[in-house]
C-alpha cells in the first residue's frame, strides 16, 4: 500500500498517505520544514525553489484553510498557484476523473494537490497520471490527510523535543476522520510509547487497534497522563440523530474542558486541525489557553506544507533533512 | 436421426455417480448413454485425456441490458465458451423482468447459445411495494422470482412470500439488510477503516438472514439464499436445514477465492457486493460446501466496461465478469479443498438444476444433450483478450488457471469449439 509514492531511488515522487512511509522519511520532512520557518518571517517570503512550476489545488471538496495554506506554501516557493473548485464545475457536468486528469495534463502542470470525498481517489490519480506529475493528497475521504498529520508532528516536536516518551490521546469522531488515521499512522511511525484513541462507540471505527492504538470510550480514561491531546472537529451533520443525541450532550462527555484537562500530564499541550467548535468538542476558555497550541499548528502547516512540496518535487537535496 | 459420438474422455455425471473412461452417445438431441461400444454414428469427437461432463448450470448471470456492457448474445456466446450452457437471469435487469414481455424477449435473444432462464420481479420494479405479476411471469418462463434487494416492509414481504408460494415459485433470495451497511462499499472491518471507506458490517446479511428464515417457516414458500458471505449466515441456514427447513443455497467463486484484504491497495475489481469478507468467512464459505449446506457455486456473472471500475473505489460499479473463471475455479477448489472432482462438479451442474427444477445438469439416458467437454489439465492465464466475456472486469487477471473447456454442446449441437 502506498509504495506508489516513492520512486526508484526511495525519495518521494507522490505524497498520498503517512501509511507505509518510514521513520526517516518523515523526519526529513520535519527537518526540510524546519528549515523554511525562516522564510515566513522574513520581510521578503520568498524562496525561489519551485520557481517556474506550476501547482494546481485541485479540491473536489470545500475548504477555505487548507487550500489557503497550501496556497501560501507554494507562492512561498515561487510556484504559480491556479485554483480549482470541482463541486462546482466539471465533475457536476459529468467529467470523469480521468479526462479530467488529461486535461488539466494538457495545460503542463507539475503538481496536483488533491482534496476529494472518495478515499483513495489521489491513490487513483497518482496511478493514472502523467509520470512528470506529483499529486499530494490534501484529504480523502475517510482515509488520509497527511499534510496535516506531518504539521501536528512538527507542531509536536516543536514542544516535546523527542517522540518516544509520549502518551498521545486523539479524541472524537474518529469514525470519519482522515485525520485521526494519518496521525494514528504517523504517531506509530515515529514511535511514540502509546497512541490512544477516545470517542463513544458510534464514532469509533472497527478494528481500530489494528492500527497500533488502545480504544477509550471514557474521556478522563483516556486522557490520564497523556502528553499531547489532539482534538477532532465533530461535524455539524453528526452532532443529531442517529450517532449522538445532541451537541450539548457530547460536550458534556467528550468536550475538553479544564475539568477534563487536570487528568493529563501537566505540560500537556492541546491541538485541533481547526476549525473549532467550541462549546461543542473544546470549551472556549481552553481553545484560548496557553496549552492550547492551535494557532501555533497553522503557522506551521505552511512550512510543512513547503516542505512536502519541494521534496516531492525533488528541488531539496536528500542530505538536507538528514543533518 | 442425427447421431454423435464422444469418443475415450474421462465421463463424469455427478447425478447419477458415473465416473468412468468410456463414451457418450447422443442422438436427435438426448443422451443415448454408454453403451453399445459398436454404435456408429454420424459425427464423432476425440475426448482422449478429456472431461466429459454436464454443460453447466449457472445460477447467476447479469444480463444488465446495456450494450457497452454486454449483450444477451455477447454474454450467452461467452457463457457456452465456458461449458455453461444454462444460465439464470435476475430481475434486475434494465427494464426489470417484472413484465412478461421481458422476460419472453431475453428467453427468445438466447438464439442458440447458453440457455436463459429468467428470474421474475417479486415486487413491481422491485420497489418493494405491489407484488408483481408473479402468475403471469411464471407463464412466460419465469423459473423463480426475486427482489434482489431487500423488501422494507416486513407485512409487504411476508404477502411477496405467500403469494409466491401460492404460485409454487421459488424465490430467491439476497440476504442484506436495508439499513445496516447501507453507504457501505467493504467489509466493515479492520481493512474498511484502515482504508477509510464506509462498511457493511456481518449482521447486514445475518440479520435479513434471521428475518427471512423465519418469514420462510412461516409461509412455507420454497426459498433458495444467493451469494451468502458470511461463515455465520452458513451456519445460521445450515442449523435451520437441520431442523427441517427446506431451504438451499449458493456463493460465488470469488467469495471462495478472494477475501477483504485483497481490495487492499483500493483494487476496484474486488468491489463486489455482497463485500469479500475475512479469511474466516471465506473458510465457512468452504466448509459450507463440504457439508452440503451450500448447494451450489455460481459465478454471479456481472460485466462491466472499462469505466466502470475506472474510479475510486467506492466511486465504482460493484461486480465481477466471471464466466471465464467459474470452472477453472471450480477445479482448483477441488486441488485446494481436497474434494473429489466429482462432488464439486455436482455443485455447478445437477445441484444447481435441482435449485431451478429444471432437468439439466445430468448426463442420464434421455436427458437434455448439453454437454461440457473439458482438458482439465490445460494451463492458461487470463488476460483482456482470452476473456469471452465482453465484460473485462475481473480480479482473476494475470491468474494462471487450470483447465480450459474444447467443445460446449446444447440439445446436441456443437455450439463451441475451441479455436486451435
Amino acid at each position: 500500500m502506498n509504495s506508489i509514492q516513492l520512486n526508484k531511488q526511495g525519495h518521494l515522487k507522490h505524497f498520498l498517505g503517512i501509511e507505509g512511509l518510514k521513520r526517516a522519511l518523515l523526519i526529513e520532512i520535519l527537518d526540510t520544514a524546519a528549515s523554511f520557518i525562516s522564510v515566513s518571517e522574513k520581510a521578503v517570503k520568498k524562496a525561489p525553489l519551485l520557481r517556474g512550476k506550476t501547482i494546481i489545488n485541485l479540491f473536489f471538496e470545500h475548504s477555505t484553510r487548507t487550500r489557503t495554506t497550501f496556497e501560501l506554501a507554494a507562492k512561498r516557493l515561487s510556484a504559480d498557484v491556479l485554483n480549482f473548485n470541482i463541486s462546482t464545475s466539471s465533475s457536476s457536468k459529468g467529467e470523469n476523473l480521468i479526462d479530467m486528469l488529461r486535461n488539466l495534463e494538457a495545460m503542463h502542470c507539475d503538481m496536483f494537490i488533491v482534496r476529494h470525498n472518495a478515499a483513495g481517489a489521489p491513490h487513483f490519480m497518482a496511478q493514472h497520471v502523467a509520470p512528470h506529475i506529483s499529486i499530494i493528497n490534501a484529504g480523502d475521504g475517510q482515509h488520509e490527510h497527511p499534510t496535516q498529520a506531518m504539521l501536528d508532528m512538527y507542531t509536536i516536536r516543536q514542544h516535546k523535543g523527542e517522540f518516544a516518551p509520549l502518551r498521545v490521546a486523539i479524541v472524537g469522531d474518529i469514525l470519519h476522520s482522515r485525520v485521526a488515521r494519518s496521525n494514528i499512522h504517523a504517531l506509530t511511525t515515529l514511535g511514540v510509547s502509546e497512541v490512544r484513541v477516545v470517542g463513544p462507540k458510534t464514532l469509533m471505527p472497527k478494528g481500530i487497534e489494528a492500527l497500533g492504538t488502545q480504544v477509550f470510550h471514557n474521556l478522563k480514561a483516556g486522557l490520564r497522563q497523556v502528553d499531547v491531546i489532539i482534538m477532532l472537529r465533530l461535524q455539524r451533520e453528526r452532532m443529531q440523530g442517529a450517532l449522538l443525541p445532541s451537541a450539548h450532550e457530547y460536550f458534556q462527555y467528550y468536550g475538553l474542558t479544564e475539568e477534563a484537562l487536570k487528568v493529563a500530564h501537566p505540560d500537556a499541550i492541546v491541538m485541533h486541525p481547526g476549525p473549532i467548535n467550541r462549546g461543542v468538542e473544546i470549551d472556549s476558555s481552553i481553545a484560548d489557553c496557553k496549552r492550547s497550541v492551535i494557532l501555533q499548528q497553522v503557522s506551521n502547516g505552511i512550512a510543512v506544507r513547503m516542505a512536502v512540496m519541494a521534496k516531492t518535487l525533488g528541488t531539496v537535496s536528500e542530505q538536507k533533512g538528514t543533518q | 436421426m442425427a447421431t454423435l459420438s464422444i469418443l475415450g474422455g474421462r465421463v463424469i455425471d455427478p447425478a447419477s455417480k458415473l465416473d468412468s473412461i468410456t463414451d457418450l452417445h447422443i442422438a436427435d438431441g438426448k443422451i443415448l448413454g454408454t453403451a453399445p461400444a459398436d454404435f456408429s454414428a454420424d459425427e464423432q469427437i476425440e475426448a482422449k485425456d478429456h472431461i466429459v461432463c454436464p454443460g453447466l448450470v449457472d445460477l447467476s448471470v447479469r444480463l444488465p441490458g446495456a450494450v457497452h456492457k454486454g449483450t444477451i448474445l455477447s454474454e450467452t456466446r461467452a457463457a457456452a465458451a465456458n461449458g455453461i450452457t444454462t444460465i439464470c437471469c435476475p430481475p434486475d435487469t434494465n427494464p426489470v423482468i417484472d413484465t412478461p414481455v421481458v422476460a419472453e424477449l431475453l428467453q427468445h435473444c438466447a438464439a442458440g447459445m447458453a440457455k436463459i432462464l429468467p428470474l421474475g420481479a417479486l415486487t413491481q420494479g422491485l420497489k418493494g411495494e405491489h407484488l408483481a405479476e408473479m402468475g403471469i411471469l411464471k407463464e412466460a418462463g419465469c423459473i423463480g422470482v426475486s427482489n434482489v434487494q431487500a423488501i422494507v416492509n416486513t407485512d409487504i414481504l411476508r404477502h411477496a412470500l405467500e403469494y409466491a408460494a401460492n404460485c409454487e415459485l421459488t424465490v430467491y433470495l439476497h440476504a442484506q439488510d436495508p439499513w445496516l451497511g447501507r453507504d457501505g462499499c467493504a467489509h466493515e472491518g479492520a481493512i474498511s477503516s484502515r482504508l477509510g471507506l464506509s462498511g457493511i458490517p456481518e449482521a447486514a446479511e445475518t440479520i435479513e438472514v434471521a428475518r427471512l428464515l423465519l418469514l420462510i417457516e412461516m409461509t412455507g414458500v420454497r426459498a433458495h439464499f444467493c451469494r451468502l458471505s458470511s461463515a455465520r449466515a452458513v451456519n445460521m441456514v445450515q442449523e435451520a436445514q437441520t431442523k427441517g427447513l427446506k431451504i438451499t443455497a449458493d456463493v460465488s467463486a470469488h467469495h471462495l477465492f478472494l477475501t477483504e484484504k485483497d481490495i487492499s491497495d483500493y483494487n476496484s475489481q474486488c468491489h463486489v457486493c455482497p463485500p469479500l469478507r475475512s479469511q474466516n468467512d471465506k473458510e465457512g464459505l468452504r466448509e459450507g460446501l463440504r457439508h452440503g449446506s451450500l448447494h451450489a457455486i455460481c459465478s454471479d456473472h456481472q460485466p462491466h466496461e472499462a469505466d466502470a471500475k475506472h474510479s475510486p473505489f467506492a466511486m465504482t460499479a460493484s461486480g465481477i465478469s466471471a464466466l471465464d473463471t467459474l470452472l477453472p475455479l471450480t477445479l482448483q477448489l477441488a486441488e485446494e479443498m481436497q474434494i473429489d472432482l466429482m462432488s464439486l462438479l455436482g455443485n455447478i451442474t445437477y445441484k444447481p438444476a435441482q435449485i431451478l427444477g429444471i432437468e439439466a445438469g445430468t448426463l442420464a439416458e434421455g436427458s437434455t444433450a448439453d454437454v461440457c467437454i473439458f482438458d482439465p489439465n490445460k494451463r492458461w492465464t487470463l488476460n483482456e483478450e482470452n476473456m469471452h466475456s465482453l465484460g473485462q472486469n475481473s480480479p482473476f487477471l494475470g491468474w494462471e488457471l487450470k483447465g480450459k473447456v474444447n467443445y460446449t454442446l446444447i440439445d446436441g449441437q456443437v455450439v463451441y469449439t475451441r479455436p486451435r
